[in-house]
């Protein structure tokens, strides 16, 4: 076994390249929030169940929690801070979360732009029922969720409208 | 605080003069004013801070129920090279137990909780020491080489099994708690039936998506102790743990910053909030605390748990004569910050939306070895309506009458406020303020079509679906007072900014206050800026909890803003305009003349700057465009709903389909009904997670079973229907001038009552659920134990 603990990794995050010696044993999500001061990502239960961690690997969903940080090395990771333009124009989902009360404690909400961000860029119409699929990985104690599947249908319909899906 | 403006409101002087109060934001749903740096992943939870040169705290946990503790091994974690500290309870002897609030409940004192463990410990996950690291991962290393060896004591893990020894001498009964009013013997008596229930609520609790945590340290440019992520209480708490480790509370304060939910579960002091607190004081470090989720399930308050047995005595007309009341309240193994409160409130309001003419209820307060109990949304309502509710379905079918009749004939009626009853809930005598619950219920049957409702479901039946619906009437109870105050400032730019006492746990109350102050002060909402949670710049503050906020802070933010208001008129009348101030008005965040519309008006910000300290602000009276607002009110007030719920049972697995909910609430005024319906539809998810899914269960040696979000199972959306809202202004309180309730509770009182009655009704049993959570395996057995006694 090589007992080697730490590794050099390279990675880009929310578009820009990093490079950076991590712990072996770091998760993915602590990579992100203290090595990269990248706090949107948030820790719920560290074992994979409540999705707040929740980040995009090469544009697919993925905990942070249950990934090492070694694990990304080479890969394109894209966070809640990533979500929004570079002029700071909120992403269609994080508007429409603000406009249609999304979120409460927003905890929780990262993981879920996160996720439904992927689901919109596979899906630019979904269903009711598929928007309900797509964050039935993820725990929200204050909403009860309704607020939530309002809000992701709406801003479907915007980045229809505008032609904006990424 | 300073004083008052020139003309400013005596305390208690409600309506300000302002008997029709404006309402442009008022009423309106408009959006959060706290969204922006939540949807862009720039929270400042508490785990997302960070100060240089900050230790990190690890707490090592019991794995024994109940034990004596022979000695604990800290030699391995001292000798590794990145520990820098270990403390047992030894090292902290100087620090008494954790206090409660005060109460007039008397006898608790013994059961309260060491910041470490002493001798004993009583529930797997007690803290029995805590190590300290420049870094977190390390931190846990170190917390896995402390070992303790114990001699294992007998544990007890029901409230209703014979009481044990918590220490010697001492019982586990820790008291015994009675209520009543008239004469119950005559009901009992005179009744031509009594009607008696035996149901049980499961242990569970508000499991916020944030875990705790906390961050303190001292700053020495002002030598005051600084502790970041305390939410709910920060003013009480603050006082607390300053008073435990031996700071004046001038000495610390407490900074809110965002908080990940609370549901109750924040309003406690945990061992953990005054360690790390004690750290940073004695380390003369940062030191930065933040559990895990096991932590969080095994140490973080349960609530919920009790035993009712409820009697009901009903005349020839199924009209109540008396309700006799028993509870089993499991305390788990300590009383911290709330004392008795959850049984306290259980038993003041079990009779609910009930005339009842006489009352009695013995409450027995129970330690037993898992983790210690406290408040949950809806503390001891939600387990009292259950149990009112069940008792009441059980009378009609008793009497053969509908589950809306028997409520009916027993309703207070809507003349009868307000209501008093002649006792106590939480030292506050008990008085109704308004309300009118049969026009509520007439409201609610039209709105979620009842009549069509029964009729689905019966021809579902006869379509062999195992469909039924259940109704939980409820009195919530609201805006704990008796007093808060808030403080309204005006910049030169016009911006406003409201510093409250209130706390932000995530439910919209700067948005709510931004309202509410924006209207009485007359400018856009959107330019009020309102502070929470912190104690450096209120001196007093009551926290959110109870329902408080909208309508104790709320009116205390329209004092204050009222009197900016007033302040402002008067200067400019008397230095900026040729007008008498009552032909001034302020709109838009401008001061102009009523008489003369269309003219420019003066830009509230002009006033500020013209109040800027000089020899004629301070002739006026006080320089800065500023003032104070104290709200008090006697009478809490008492929102009520109607909850009902539409179920699919499948009898082979005994899976419950929760298909529709409604909730019908009257709220008094909603200031924001989208934020009001997000609070309710909030609730009921965790109200579905109580009625069916969530439960600490813990095996027979008291070892916790539920330590994962892999067996403690809340609701994710899969199990949540579409929850339909009627909201209702019909009986605005008397109590403030804007009518207010609260909002926070409304959405989880009724949740078990409704659940309960519906799944009876699905499966054509009545009184078959006498237990939360129903889960697939009891329901299953139950519906088994029915086949076997018919065949």
């Amino acid at each position: 076994m090589d007992t080697t603990l730490s590794r050099t990794i390279s990675l880009k995050v929310n578009g820009s390249a990093v490079q950076a010696t991590v712990d072996v044993r770091h998760t993915l999500a602590d990579f992100l929030r203290h090595q990269l001061e990248l706090t949107g990502t948030h820790l719920g239960c560290e074992h994979g169940v409540c999705g707040a961690c929740t980040v995009l690997v090469d544009g697919r969903s993925a905990r942070g929690c249950l990934m090492l940080a070694v694990q990304a090395h080479g890969r394109e990771v894209t966070t809640v801070e990533g979500l929004a333009g570079a002029d700071g124009r909120l992403h269609p989902l994080q508007q429409a979360f603000k406009d249609h009360h999304g979120l409460q404690c927003g905890f929780c909400t990262p993981g879920m732009l996160t996720t439904l961000s992927e689901l919109l860029a596979d899906n630019p119409d979904p269903s009711e029922a598929q928007v309900r699929v797509a964050i039935s990985g993820n725990l929200c104690r204050c909403t009860g969720y309704q607020s939530i599947v309002d809000a992701t249908l709406a801003a479907a319909k915007s980045m229809r409208a505008s032609g904006a899906a990424r | 605080m300073s004083a008052h403006g020139p003309s400013s409101l005596k305390p208690g002087e409600r309506h300000n003069g302002d008997a029709n109060p404006r309402r442009r934001f008022v009423g309106q749903s408009v959006t959060r004013l706290e969204d922006p740096p939540l949807v862009t992943g720039r929270g400042t939870y508490v785990g997302n801070l960070n100060f240089p040169h900050q230790l990190h705290m690890r707490v090592v946990r019991s794995t024994w129920a109940h034990a004596i503790i022979r000695s604990i091994d800290v030699s391995a974690a001292l000798a590794h090279p990145g520990c820098r500290g270990v403390w047992t309870g030894a090292d902290v002897a100087d620090i008494p137990p954790i206090t409660f609030r005060p109460t007039s409940v008397k006898g608790l004192e013994p059961y309260r909780q060491y910041i470490l463990a002493r001798d004993r410990v009583r529930y797997v996950g007690e803290p029995i020491a805590v190590v300290f690291a420049e870094d977190p991962y390390v931190a846990e290393d170190l917390a896995d080489l402390v070992t303790m060896d114990a001699e294992p004591l007998p544990v007890i893990l029901s409230a209703d099994a014979p009481p044990g020894e918590f220490a010697p001498g001492l019982s586990t009964e820790a008291v015994v708690m009675r209520k009543a009013f008239g004469d119950i013997e005559a009901a009992l008596r005179d009744a031509c039936k009594v009607v008696e229930v035996d149901v049980r609520v499961g242990r569970h609790s508000g499991v916020p998506m944030e875990n705790r945590g906390a961050l303190a340290r001292i700053d020495h440019s002002r030598d005051v102790l600084e502790c970041y992520g305390q939410g709910k209480r920060p003013h009480a708490h603050r006082d607390a743990v300053a008073a435990l480790i031996g700071r004046s509370p001038a000495s610390m304060h407490f900074y809110e910053g965002h908080i990940g939910g609370g549901f109750g579960v924040r309003g406690e002091i945990y061992p953990e909030d005054v360690l790390t607190c004690l750290a940073a004081q004695r380390f003369d470090r940062p030191v930065k605390w933040v559990e895990d989720r096991r932590e969080n399930l095994l140490a973080c308050n349960h609530s919920r748990e009790q035993h009712h047995v409820v009697r009901g005595a009903f005349d020839r007309d199924g009209r109540l004569l008396g309700i006799d009341a028993k509870l089993w309240h499991d305390q788990g193994a300590y009383v911290r910050t709330h004392g008795a409160r959850v049984p306290d409130m259980a038993m003041g309001t079990l009779i609910g939306t009930y005339h009842v003419p006489a009352y009695r209820t013995v409450g027995y307060i129970r330690m037993t070895h898992k983790t210690p109990a406290a408040t949950y949304r809806s503390p001891g309502r939600f387990e009292s309506t259950y149990a009112c509710e069940r008792l009441m379905d059980a009378a009609a079918e008793a009497f053969g009458l509908s589950r809306i009749e028997i409520r009916r004939r027993n309703l207070i009626p809507k003349d009868a406020y307000p209501y008093a009853r002649a006792m106590d809930i939480l030292d506050h005598p008990v008085e109704l303020d308004s309300g009118d619950f049969a026009g509520l219920l007439d409201k609610a049957l039209v709105h979620m079509g009842w009549e069509q409702m029964q009729a689905e479901v019966a021809a579902r039946r006869a379509g062999g679906e195992c469909v039924g619906l259940g109704m939980g009437f409820f009195m919530e109870k609201s805006g704990l007072g008796p007093v808060d105050g808030a403080k309204v400032t005006v910049d030169t730019r016009g911006k406003v900014q409201v510093i409250t006492g209130a706390s932000s746990i995530g439910q919209g109350v700067e948005t709510v206050m931004a309202q509410i102050a924006a209207d009485a002060l007359g400018v856009e909402y959107r330019d009020v800026k309102v502070i929470h949670g912190r104690t450096d710049l209120l001196e007093y503050g009551i926290g959110s909890h109870a329902s408080r906020a909208t309508v104790m802070t709320g009116g205390a933010t329209r004092m204050a803003a009222l009197n900016v208001r007033r302040k402002a008129l008067e200067f400019a009348a008397r230095h900026m305009v040729e007008a008498p101030v009552e032909l001034l008005d302020i709109v838009e965040g401008q001061v102009v003349r009523v008489d003369r519309p269309g003219e420019p008006g003066i830009p509230l910000g002009k006033v500020a700057a013209a109040l800027a300290p000089s020899p004629e602000t301070v002739a006026f009276g006080n320089p800065g465009l500023t003032a104070e607002g104290w709200f008090e009110t006697a009478g809490m007030t008492h929102p009520y709903g109607i909850h009902t719920a539409l179920v699919k049972v499948d009898p082979e697995t005994g899976q419950v389909k929760v298909e529709r909910f409604h909730v019908a609430y009257d709220i008094g005024c909603a200031i924001n009904p989208m934020l009001v319906e997000g609070q309710i539809v909030g609730g009921v998810a965790q109200g579905l997670g109580g009625a069916l899914y969530e439960e600490f269960v813990y095996d027979e040696r008291g070892e916790p079973l539920s330590v994962t979000f892999a067996d403690y199972l809340m609701p994710t959306i899969g199990e949540m229907p579409t929850v339909d809202v009627l909201l209702t202004e019909d009986a605005p309180s008397p109590n403030n001038a804007l009518g207010m309730k609260g909002a926070g509770e409304a959405g989880i009182t009724g949740v078990g009552a409704a659940i309960a009655a519906a799944i009876d009704d699905a499966i054509g049993i009545p009184n078959a659920i006498t237990r939360l959570p129903v889960t697939p395996q009891r329901l299953k057995a139950l519906l088994q134990e029915q086949r076997a006694g018919r065949t």
